[in-house]
């Protein structure tokens, strides 16, 4: 049985391990905890896809292990990887504080995992806060930065709050069905009013940690003020926790039939879609940008759950992976021209094409995948998603969401222009260091080979979603 | 006879004071100390439902003495988190939190 369980408990052991080193070796300890911190993703990365298919449920239902959390547990596994590669040179801002960085980012990492095997509404709290606390640490890491600061108490109070919200409703349907394990809940759930609030609470709570539109307000200011490696994070690891985690709850537990909160969803991914794209479109600095697309992305990602077909969840799996490789890609970028200029206004991206081809090949090719471009990744992915929503009946959620995509691409190709065509504020070539080269070349390269063959990722969407459509 | 809903009508109205004070309180201690009269308003509907509805179960009580564990973290957290922005704002208001915006 532990043996199911060796993943978590090696990425456990592998954050304390982290703290120790450093405890043990105060200089040498930093650069050590990189390393062992990568190695040991890759470790369990290559152990859960070996083991992709294997099902189980662990300690009465409390915990499961299916290919569905697999597949997110491997989405979190290659974020996390990618985002520690592309910023290898970028945490030495952190001084002696770096491998205590490495640590909160593996108990974040633990956090998710949990939370998308989370059979139980407790467990499923308890990742939750243990994924939150850790990354309010995280966004304050440059602590005397204010921005740092101010995001970090931003964070901190509109989490709780959002926390205390998601719980009020857990409390709601625990006591209308007495049970909190999410496979018994549909069986005991007696259908009273008070349960139209819960799904209400429910769906704000878990809007907020996904951003969607309502409660999005916090998304751009954490963002900016952040450091930008724990941005990149934060914007694909938190948010595809939240929603596979509500993806699980609201399709297992809340197969209602008088009380229809699709169509609830259905509103506020339209509304998600149109402000966090038009609202991008004014943006100068590319964090503010990115989170507000971050923002649009997510509402493209709640159409796959309102739709809760067979398209639908299937593409919201595909695209969360897509939106990985896309996201992370365009954030390291970011993430170079930060080193170089110290600075995150989209005019420091000016004439990128010349000092460094590759870096504005990949922020192109990112930015397109994002918007949707055929032959991208994004493409396939909004593909998935949007003839979910026509199958399913919601042709005009799928219409709002080709609307949309066709107004992000103004502001994905602003930024590309003042790479190629924009004013210069230097002029030197743009060096890139080895680690970060590595992430740039996987995020652009699976990005092109998911949007011109998906298929190796539709298989193990396919196996993946399975458990919800029986 | 004071039933169920007795107690989920004082865990609403714990839940709406303590919302109320998140929105409308500027001092960021007292944020967090409405955070913590939204987070007990679930333990009394916990506990009460797990003494009304779930018969011999423990799960609910169970449930609120985690969530006071992880309260207490957070709050941990958040004071540190507020020391270390007084030592270079010198206020506690969240309105003049205000570098981040648009």
């Amino acid at each position: 049985m532990y043996l199911l369980l060796m993943p978590e408990i090696i990425i456990a052991l592998l954050g304390i391990l982290v703290v120790i080193l450093t405890l043990i070796l105060p200089n040498k300890g930093q650069e050590a905890a990189k390393f062992v911190t990568t190695a040991g993703i890759i470790g369990v990365l290559v152990w859960i896809f070996s083991n992709f298919n294997r099902e189980a449920s662990l300690f009465n239902n409390i915990y499961l292990i299916d290919p569905y959390a697999s597949f997110f547990k491997m989405l979190f596994l290659t974020a996390s990887l990618l985002v520690i590669l592309s910023s290898f040179k970028y945490v030495k801002k952190f001084g002696r504080r770096t491998s205590e960085f490495y640590a909160f980012l593996l108990f974040t990492i633990l956090g998710m995992m949990i939370m998308v095997s989370a059979g139980d509404l407790l467990t499923l709290y308890i990742a939750l806060e243990l994924m939150t606390i850790s990354f309010y640490i995280l966004v304050a890491y440059v602590l005397n930065r204010e921005t740092s600061q101010e995001a970090a108490i931003k964070y901190l109070i509109l989490g709780a709050l959002s926390s205390g919200i998601l719980l009020f409703g857990i409390s709601m349907i625990y006591a209308l069905s007495g049970t909190t394990v999410i496979s018994e809940i549909a069986l005991c759930l007696r259908e009273e009013p008070a349960l139209i609030s819960a799904v209400v609470l429910l769906l704000a709570g878990f809007g907020f940690k996904i951003a969607l539109v309502p409660f999005h307000m916090w998304t751009p200011d954490i963002y900016e003020g952040a450091p930008i490696n724990v941005t990149s994070f934060l914007a694909v690891a938190s948010k595809a926790a939240g929603l596979a985690a509500m993806v699980r709850f609201f399709m297992i537990s809340l197969d209602l039939f008088w009380f229809d909160w699709h169509l609830l969803l259905a509103i506020l991914a339209a509304a998600t879609m149109i402000i966090g794209n038009l609202i991008a479109l004014v943006q100068t600095n590319i964090k503010r940008l990115l989170a507000y697309s971050s923002i649009a992305q997510a509402g493209y990602l709640a159409v796959g759950l309102v739709a809760a077909n067979d398209y639908g969840l299937k593409g919201v799996l595909f695209y969360s992976m897509v939106y990985v490789f896309a996201n992370l890609g365009a954030f390291a970028v970011a993430t170079q021209i930060e080193n170089d200029m110290e600075s995150n206004e989209i005019e420091a991206f000016g004439q990128l094409g010349k000092r460094s081809p590759f870096l504005a090949a990949v922020m192109t090719v990112c930015l397109l995948s994002l918007a949707g471009i055929p032959p991208l990744a994004g493409f396939a992915g909004k593909f998935y998603l949007f003839s979910g929503a026509v199958e399913g009946g919601y042709v005009w959620l799928a219409f709002i969401g080709l609307l949309m995509s066709m107004i992000s691409v103004y502001y994905y190709l602003k930024v590309v222009k003042v790479m190629y065509i924009g004013k210069a504020e230097k002029n030197a070539p743009l060096a890139i260091e080895f680690p970060a080269r590595i992430a740039l070349w996987i995020c652009v390269l699976l990005t092109l080979l998911f949007g011109i063959y998906p298929v190796p990722l539709t298989v193990l969407t396919r196996n993946a979603v399975s458990l919800f459509l029986g | 006879m004071i039933g169920l809903t007795h107690y989920l009508i004082l865990g609403t109205i714990l839940f709406s004071i303590g919302l109320y004070g998140v929105l409308a309180k500027r001092n960021a201690v007292a944020v967090l100390m409405s955070i913590e009269l939204i987070l007990n308003a679930v333990n009394i509907n916990f506990v009460a439902a797990n003494r009304f509805v779930a018969g011999d179960g423990v799960i609910g009580q169970l449930f609120s003495i985690f969530v006071i564990v992880v309260a207490a973290a957070e709050v941990a957290v958040g004071l540190a988190l507020i020391i270390s922005i007084v030592r270079h704002k010198k206020s506690v208001n969240l309105d003049d939190y205000n570098i981040l915006k648009w």
